[in-house]
């Protein structure tokens, strides 16, 4: 075992880690953050997606012991304080881009990161950014739309 | 949990030297998504690790007094597309890692991983040959340059001894001064896919005429490489319909590609037939030429 400092959702952590564990299993099993999906476990389908440092990697191929002194977002850390949703999930929920929700918490992830960065992009931009995540049930348009809606909208509000 | 017999963090190069010296059988990680990939697959099942994550002596793009561009191998592809010095002086080079894997992949993936793998299909490897790009590898003895060509030894081999670590990838200003580029990514999928044949131009242009250009496959052969013979074909003419035919069925006479299950022989081999007289073609335009 292994003992690691790190943020999590804005809170300093510190936890015994194994050093084989992947980032993904630490914070499901170890934080209890069950947002965190494992889907493919290889890097293909994105379910995984958490927020390094605001950047959006795929945790099941992420080695904790990486993690060191980073920052880590999961969707448990975007909500308000009483549990209020965030502006990327109130827009996921009115542009009905959820149906089994097993992708949802990695694409909402993408989208913090995409809101984050203040830009405006394309609709053919957006389906670029979003390739890291396999989604088997939407197919996709609405997904795109809640992005498209979500990024805009901050852009309108805060842009650069 | 994936199957590591150790894990040593390196937070240095010589810390990393070290601990592969210690250990004879250590493999390297730097970003993990191809090594992590192969210990969960059982192929490096219960191996040693030496990892060199983050090192910030191998991140970063600078530009040398003499105008040479040093690459850090521990860039990931997404720090290379956004980095300024990539987007003004290789852009082609920043756009072609822009097509490797998803989003988050090109978060972790690194250009010096992309190239140490060896694989005839990495995304950076044919834009790096058409810059002529040199390799600067440290070792506990000393540091060597070497040309990237000399550098493949077969399928997912490179000539990178045990000890030794990729440390700087660079671009001299003579091989980028007056060039454009263009990578084409021929794939099943637009994202998620590894290349069926991936295509890459580096061409100057004098006079309206070619007067370089440089063109290098990946997945035409067992490793990444250039076709000198269907560069010397098209030099001095103009980058007309003609000249993009010739350089293409040149380029077929050099090049050996197999049948794999992406997708058969003879498919790669039209699109060898296809994609120079393509990439030259849209070199030019992003150089902001004018073609026929």
């Amino acid at each position: 075992m292994k003992i690691i400092h790190l943020t999590v959702n804005g809170k300093p952590t510190e936890v015994a880690i194994d050093e084989r564990e992947s980032l993904a299993d630490t914070l499901r099993k170890r934080l209890g953050l069950t947002s965190v999906k494992k889907g493919c476990e290889v890097g293909e389908c994105g379910a995984c997606t958490v927020l390094v440092d605001g950047k959006s990697i795929d945790s099941c191929i992420y080695l904790t012991l990486w993690a060191e002194s980073k920052s880590i977002l999961t969707v448990e850390g975007i909500t308000g304080p009483n549990g209020e949703l965030s502006p990327v999930q109130q827009a996921f929920v009115e542009e009905a881009a959820v149906q089994c929700g097993f992708c949802t918490p990695g694409l909402i992830m993408t989208a913090v990161e995409l809101v984050g960065t203040g830009k405006r992009y394309t609709r053919e931009e957006l389906r670029k950014l979003i390739s890291g995540h396999l989604c088997r049930c939407t197919g996709y348009q609405n997904i795109i739309n809640a992005v498209e809606r979500v990024v805009n909208e901050t852009h309108k509000a805060i842009g650069k | 949990m994936y199957d590591i017999e150790n894990i040593v963090i390196a937070k240095s190069v010589p810390e990393a030297l070290a601990a592969l010296a210690a250990d004879e059988k250590a493999i390297v990680i730097a970003g993990g998504s191809d090594v992590l990939i192969k210990i969960r697959e059982g192929k490096l099942a219960g191996c040693s690790l030496v990892s060199i994550h983050g090192i910030p002596a191998l991140k970063g793009v600078t530009m040398e007094a003499d105008g040479t561009i040093a690459i850090g191998p521990g860039n990931t592809f997404s720090e290379v597309t956004e980095h300024p010095l990539i987007r003004q002086y290789l852009p082609a080079l920043g756009e072609a890692v822009d097509q490797a894997g998803g989003p988050q992949l090109r978060n972790i993936g690194t250009i010096g991983g992309n190239i140490c793998n060896g694989v005839t299909s990495a995304d950076s490897a044919a834009t790096l040959l058409t810059l002529n790009a040199q390799l600067e590898i440290t070792g506990m003895s000393g540091v060597r340059r070497v040309r990237m060509e000399e550098f493949y030894a077969g399928p997912g081999k490179v000539h990178l001894a045990h000890g030794e670590l990729l440390t700087k990838i660079l671009v001299a200003k003579a091989d980028y001064e007056g060039y454009c580029g263009h990578y084409i990514k021929y794939a099943m999928r637009n994202a998620m896919d590894i290349a069926t044949l991936g295509c890459a131009v580096h061409v100057k242009l004098e006079d309206g005429k070619i007067a370089d250009v440089r063109l290098a496959f990946g997945v035409a052969g067992p490793v990444p490489m250039r076709c000198p013979a269907a560069e010397k074909a098209v030099l001095g003419r103009e980058p007309d319909e003609e000249t993009r035919k010739l350089f293409g069925q040149t380029a077929l006479g050099e090049v050996n590609p197999r049948t794999s299950w992406r997708a058969s022989k003879e498919f790669r081999q039209q699109l060898v037939r296809e994609l120079p007289g393509r990439a030259l073609h849209q070199a030019i335009i992003n150089g902001g030429g004018e073609v026929q």
